[in-house]
C-alpha cells in the first residue's frame, strides 16, 4: 500500500477544476441574490399577508428546513418532469438552492423584523408610512444589519451544501474531483484538493462578508438604538 | 374657529377605560400643555389625535377632517398631524438627513431634491443643519430629539402632537429640546403637548389641561391655574410636582 | 419487472428509515462524546490545544459534509484502507456532530455573562469551583435547545451517505426510483418521513428555547 501523495497527477485536470469552481461560484452568487429577494418577500408576506397566505408559506418554510437538501433536490429534478415540468439539471440547482435559502434565512429574518422596535413602526405611520413602505424603508435595513452574521453563515452553508448539486451531474466543483478520480484513479488527492478549495472559498465568503457588512451597515458605529 | 375639535372621546384597553369622555377644541396657533399623572389618560389622548391608538367612542375632527382609522390610508392621517416621540424613535440606518427627506419623499412623492431643500431649512430651524450627514447613533439625546422634531416640521403638519419629549433626555439636554419647541410656538405652530415640564407649560403655553382618571378635571391660562388651582386634586397635583 | 404497489415503496422507505435513524444516533452519540472531550480540552487552557481544537472545527465546518463523505470513504480506500460505507459514513458524521457540538457548547460557556466569574472570584472560588457550581449549570441550561435543534441537521446530514452506497432512506429511494421510474410519488415520500423524523425535534428545540428566553424575562 502506498502512502504516496501524488497531487501532480491532477494537474492535467486544471481545465476541469477551473469549470467546476466557476459554476460552483456562480451557483453560490445567483442563488444567494435570489434566495435573499426571495426571503425579502416570504418574510414580508409571513406578518401582513391572509391567514391562507401565511399557513402555505409556513408549510415551504418549515418543509425545507425539516427535509434534507438533497432529497429537495431529486425532488425537484426528478419530482417535476413527472408533472410534466421539464427542468435541465443547472436550472433545477439553481431552483433548490433558492428555495433552500430563502427558507432559511426568511426564518432568520423574521427574527430580526420582531426586534424592531415599536417606536419605529409608530414613527413611521404618524409619517404616513404604508405597511409596506416602512417595512422597505425602516424595517428591512436595521433586521438585516441584527441578522447579519446569521445571515453570512447560511450562505456559507448553502455553498458547501451545493456540492450536493453533483449528483444530478452539475459540473461543479465536486463533480470535477469525481470526475478525475474516475480518471486517474488518485481520489484521495482529488478530494482533498477540492475540500481545500471549498475550505479557500468559505474563509473568503466570511472576508468578503463581514467587508460588505462593514460598508452597508457603517450607521452602526456608535451602537444601534 | 378650531383646528382640533374633539368631542366626548372614549378609549378602554381591555376592561380598562382609559378616557371617559373628553371634549376640547384648540385654535389654531394655540400652544396646549396637558399635564396629569401617569395613568390618567394624557399620553391616550394624544396618541388618539393621530390615530395610533383607534377610540371607541366620540368624534376628532382635524382641520375640518374627521379621523377614522378605518376609512383612511396612513397618509391621509399623517396629512395634518406631525407627531414627536418621547425615545426619539429616528430611523437608524439613515442620516439626520434620510430621516428628515423620508416621509415626504416616500410618502408625498415630493422629488429629492426639494425634499433635500426642505430638510436643510428645517434642520436649520432646530439647529441641527451643520448634522446634516450624521448618522443617529452619533448624536446626543438632545439633538436626536431636534432631528425628530425636524422630521415631523417637514410634513408640514397643521398640528404637532409632542409627546413627554423631554422625559428621556438627560438633564443638561433638556434646555436645548424646549427651546425649539418656544421658538415653534411664537412662530404660530399648533402644539399639543403632554410634558412635565411645569414651568414650561407655565411660561410657553396658552392654555394648560389637566387630566385626571381619563377626564378633562381642570383646564384655563397657565398663570390661573398654576397659581390659583380650583380642584384639590390638582392643588394636590401641583404640589407634588412642583 | 416486479409491479411495485404504494405500500411496497411505503414499506421499503420505512423499512430503510430505521438506517437512517441508526445512523443517525451513532454520529449523535460518537459526535456528543467527541465534541465533549473537544470542549474540556478547550477549557483546559493549553494554548496549542485550543488553537487545534478551533482548526478542526473550523475545517469541518468550512467544508462540504459531503466532501467529508468522500474523503473519509474513497479516500481511505486509496491510502490501501478499506472501510466499509457503514464505517466511513459513522466516523465522517461523528467528525461533523462533534465539530459542530463543540462549537455550539462553546458558544453557550462564553454566553455565561463575565460578571458571574468576577462574583465568584470574589466570593474566593478558584477556577474549577466556578466551573462547576456557577458557570457549567447555567451553561448547560444554555446549550440544551441548541443541541437538541443540531440534532435535526444529523438526520438531514445522513442523507448524504446514501452518495457513498449507504442504504439509508435517501438511497432507498433513488433505488425505488430506479425500478417504478414515479419519483414525484418517492421523493414526496421519502421528504414525508424525514420531517417526520424531524419537524418535532424542531419544535421542541423552539419550545426549549422559549421556555428559557420566558424563564430568563422573569
Amino acid at each position: 500500500m502506498g502512502l504516496t501523495l501524488d497531487f501532480l497527477a491532477l494537474s492535467p485536470y486544471a481545465g476541469e477544476l477551473a469549470r467546476g469552481l466557476v459554476t460552483t461560484v456562480v451557483l453560490t452568487v445567483v442563488t444567494t441574490l435570489s434566495g435573499l429577494m426571495l426571503a425579502i418577500v416570504v418574510a414580508y408576506l409571513k406578518v401582513h399577508a391572509a391567514t391562507w397566505v401565511r399557513r402555505i408559506l409556513g408549510g415551504y418554510v418549515e418543509l425545507t428546513r425539516n427535509t434534507p437538501f438533497i432529497v429537495q433536490l431529486f425532488f425537484i429534478f426528478f419530482g417535476l418532469p413527472a408533472f410534466g415540468i421539464k427542468i435541465d439539471a443547472i436550472t433545477a440547482a439553481f431552483l433548490a438552492m433558492t428555495l433552500n435559502l430563502a427558507a432559511y434565512t426568511a426564518e432568520i429574518l423574521r427574527a430580526g423584523i420582531e426586534a424592531t422596535g415599536r417606536g419605529q413602526l409608530e414613527a413611521a405611520r404618524t409619517l404616513g408610512m404604508s405597511k409596506l413602505q416602512s417595512y422597505r424603508h425602516v424595517v428591512l435595513v436595521p433586521a438585516f444589519a441584527r441578522i447579519y452574521p446569521a445571515l453570512t453563515s447560511q450562505c456559507i452553508i448553502v455553498m458547501l451544501g451545493s456540492a450536493v448539486v453533483s449528483q444530478i451531474s452539475v459540473f461543479d466543483l465536486t463533480f470535477a474531483a469525481n470526475f478525475i478520480q474516475s480518471r486517474n484513479f488518485r481520489s484521495f488527492e482529488a478530494y482533498l484538493l477540492v475540500t481545500l478549495v471549498y475550505l479557500l472559498l468559505a474563509v473568503g465568503m466570511r472576508q468578503l462578508f463581514l467587508l460588505v457588512g462593514r460598508r452597508l451597515f457603517a450607521f452602526r458605529q456608535g451602537g444601534l438604538a | 374657529m378650531t383646528l382640533v375639535c374633539v368631542k366626548d372621546l372614549h378609549k378602554s384597553f381591555g376592561d380598562l377605560e382609559v378616557l371617559k369622555g373628553v371634549d376640547l377644541d384648540v385654535a389654531p396657533g394655540e400652544v396646549v400643555a396637558i399635564i396629569g399623572r401617569s395613568g390618567s389618560g394624557k399620553s391616550t389622548l394624544l396618541r388618539c389625535l393621530n390615530q395610533l391608538e383607534q377610540h371607541d367612542g366620540g368624534d376628532i375632527e382635524i382641520a375640518g377632517q374627521r379621523l377614522d382609522a378605518d376609512a383612511m390610508a396612513p397618509s391621509d392621517l399623517s396629512r395634518n398631524v406631525g407627531m414627536v416621540f418621547q425615545s426619539f424613535n429616528l430611523f437608524p440606518h439613515k442620516t439626520v438627513g434620510e430621516n428628515v427627506m423620508l416621509a415626504p419623499v416616500v410618502v408625498r412623492g415630493v422629488d429629492k431634491l426639494e425634499a433635500a431643500r426642505v430638510a436643510r431649512e428645517v434642520l436649520d430651524k432646530v439647529g441641527m443643519l451643520e448634522k446634516f450627514d450624521a448618522y443617529p447613533a452619533q448624536l446626543s439625546g438632545g439633538q436626536q430629539q431636534r432631528v425628530a422634531i425636524a422630521r415631523a416640521l417637514a410634513m408640514k403638519p397643521k398640528v404637532l402632537l409632542c409627546d413627554e419629549v423631554t422625559s428621556a433626555l438627560d438633564p443638561e439636554l433638556v434646555g436645548e429640546v424646549l427651546r425649539v419647541l418656544e421658538a415653534l410656538a411664537e412662530e404660530g405652530m399648533t402644539l399639543i403637548l403632554v410634558t412635565h415640564e411645569m414651568k414650561f407649560a407655565h411660561d410657553v403655553a396658552d392654555r394648560v389641561v389637566f387630566m385626571h382618571h381619563g377626564r378633562i378635571h381642570e383646564q384655563g391660562d397657565p398663570k390661573t391655574l398654576f397659581n390659583h388651582p380650583s380642584t384639590p386634586e390638582l392643588k394636590q397635583f401641583i404640589s407634588a410636582v412642583l | 419487472m416486479i409491479e411495485f404497489t404504494l405500500w411496497d415503496i411505503v414499506r421499503n422507505l420505512l423499512l430503510a428509515a430505521r438506517w437512517t435513524i441508526v445512523l443517525s444516533l451513532i454520529a449523535f452519540i460518537g459526535g456528543a462524546s467527541l465534541g465533549l472531550l473537544f470542549t474540556v480540552l478547550r477549557l483546559s487552557g493549553n494554548r496549542l490545544l485550543k488553537v487545534m481544537i478551533g482548526i478542526y472545527v473550523d475545517v469541518f465546518q468550512g467544508t462540504p459534509l459531503l466532501m467529508q463523505l468522500f474523503l473519509a470513504y474513497f479516500g481511505t480506500a486509496a491510502l490501501g484502507f478499506n472501510v466499509s460505507a457503514w464505517a466511513a459514513a459513522s466516523i465522517a458524521l461523528t467528525l461533523f456532530t462533534s465539530a459542530f457540538l463543540c462549537d455550539i457548547w462553546r458558544g453557550c460557556l462564553e454566553a455565561v455573562p463575565r460578571g458571574q466569574w468576577h462574583a465568584s472570584r470574589v466570593l474566593g472560588m478558584d477556577y474549577l469551583q466556578t466551573m462547576r457550581h456557577v458557570i457549567l449549570p447555567q451553561a448547560l441550561r444554555l446549550s440544551v435547545p441548541p443541541t437538541v435543534g443540531f440534532s435535526v441537521q444529523v438526520i438531514k446530514g445522513t442523507a448524504l451517505a446514501s452518495v457513498i452506497g449507504f442504504v439509508e432512506l435517501t438511497k432507498a429511494g433513488t433505488m425505488l426510483n430506479n425500478a417504478t421510474f414515479a419519483p414525484f410519488t418517492i421523493f414526496a415520500l421519502v421528504a414525508l418521513i424525514y420531517f417526520a423524523l424531524c419537524y418535532p425535534l424542531s419544535r421542541y428545540s423552539r419550545y426549549l428555547e422559549r421556555r428559557l428566553y420566558d424563564a430568563g424575562m422573569r
